[in-house]
């Protein structure tokens, strides 16, 4: 049962997934804590640093976690499989059928009239994330260390294109030192 | 050396040590399939790749798929796509076989209290930058503030909400396609 429901899900993941990583770690988060509830959501916050900072790509990368924490080693081999299935069609039909050149101008504005709602998908994945639970201090009436590590990694990604990989030891560090 | 086999190993390759996701590896796969292997000519790659990147899933698998097809048919898209993705299981079975072990440990948990907040920033920032290449103007706003409220605010199912996004967009597109055709037409009359 939960082997179909890996599949189902990273399935429809890989269907659903315009826009890169980020655009499928929304859908991801949606469908692992709030879903099924296989992850909580510091589970999903310390996965998502793990697929970080490792090497390939991040997406693969949850894949294989979601799937090993849930389904043991044939989950984890089931779910990565089962976010490449929907690319095998896709790519195989487009060369098969020399779709190439009229596909690459509607696809091409297919996602840029999906941008703006890829970013709100993304940005709320984010915001859900700001919880208590990730966010130790708050309510609690203690300085707010997390609020500050958030604002400055943000500050630092955003503007100065900061290395998201030295940004999550940094973090780490600071932690260590903090808690 | 089995064509199959170099497509696999170039992949393993880029799969084992790009680290920062899809768009990092670009530069890794032009370098090695279009310089060292001369397998493809640079101007019918970089084609492939605005194709490659309007597909939904994952950017690299795609990546893969489409260099391997290319280069030596199913037989090359299955090693290439393996060789992809390969390194990422093993090196994340391994992790995750290990953070399981020893998460509970209280140096662990101290390390994640200060990397978590961090994740969250590395969510938001990508959205604003993605906010900001997509060139939203006061009116197109009202596209990601209506998503976010949706999902975050009433809990709309993301995957409703991106399907729905979907259908809008590919209205849009072909409205586009028919602006352009149309355009044309007009240019070609006397």
């Amino acid at each position: 049962m939960i082997y179909l429901q890996l599949l189902w899900v990273f399935v429809k993941i890989g269907v659903l997934g315009f826009g890169g990583g980020y655009a499928m770690l929304s859908l991801i988060e949606h469908e692992v804590v709030d879903n099924y509830g296989w992850m909580t959501t510091t589970d999903f916050a310390d996965m998502v640093a793990i697929s970080q900072m490792t090497p390939g790509p991040i997406s693969i990368n949850m894949a294989t976690y979601v799937g090993y924490t849930t389904g043991g080693f044939f989950g984890s081999l089931l779910a990565s499989f089962a976010i490449c299935l929907p690319s095998l069609v896709m790519v195989y039909l487009i060369i098969r059928l020399f779709m190439e050149k009229k596909t690459s101008s509607l696809l091409g504005n297919l996602l840029k009239g999906l941008k703006p709602a890829i970013a709100g998908l993304i940005f709320a994945a984010g915001l859900s994330m700001m919880n208590t639970q990730n966010f130790v201090e708050i309510g609690k009436g203690e300085n707010n260390i997390s609020i500050v590590i958030c604002v400055l990694a943000f500050v630092t990604s955003y503007f100065f294109k900061a290395n998201p990989i030295l940004l999550l030891v940094l973090s780490g560090v600071v932690g260590y030192f903090v808690y | 050396m089995n064509i199959a086999f170099q497509l696999f190993a170039t992949f393993f390759k880029i799969g084992a040590f790009t680290l920062g996701g899809g768009y990092a590896m670009l530069s890794m796969v032009e370098k090695a399939v279009v310089d060292q292997k001369k397998w493809i000519p640079s101007d019918e790659f970089w084609d492939m790749m605005a194709i490659v990147q309007s597909l939904p899933g994952v950017f690299a698998v795609n990546t893969a798929l489409y260099v391997g097809h290319k280069i030596a048919g199913r037989k090359g898209a299955a090693a290439a796509m393996l060789g992809a993705i390969i390194p990422s299981i093993v090196i994340i079975l391994l992790l995750a076989t290990i953070f399981s072990e020893y998460r509970n440990l209280p140096v662990v948990e101290r390390i994640f209290k200060g990397i978590r907040p961090c994740v969250v920033a590395l969510i938001l920032s990508p959205s604003i930058r993605m906010i900001k290449s997509a060139k939203v103007n006061w009116k197109t706003a009202i596209i990601p503030i209506a998503t976010v409220f949706l999902i975050w605010w009433c809990k709309v199912s993301p995957t409703i909400v991106i399907i729905a996004a979907i259908a809008g967009s590919l209205i849009y597109a072909l409205i586009m396609e028919r602006k352009v055709k149309q355009s044309v037409n007009e240019e070609g009359k006397p």
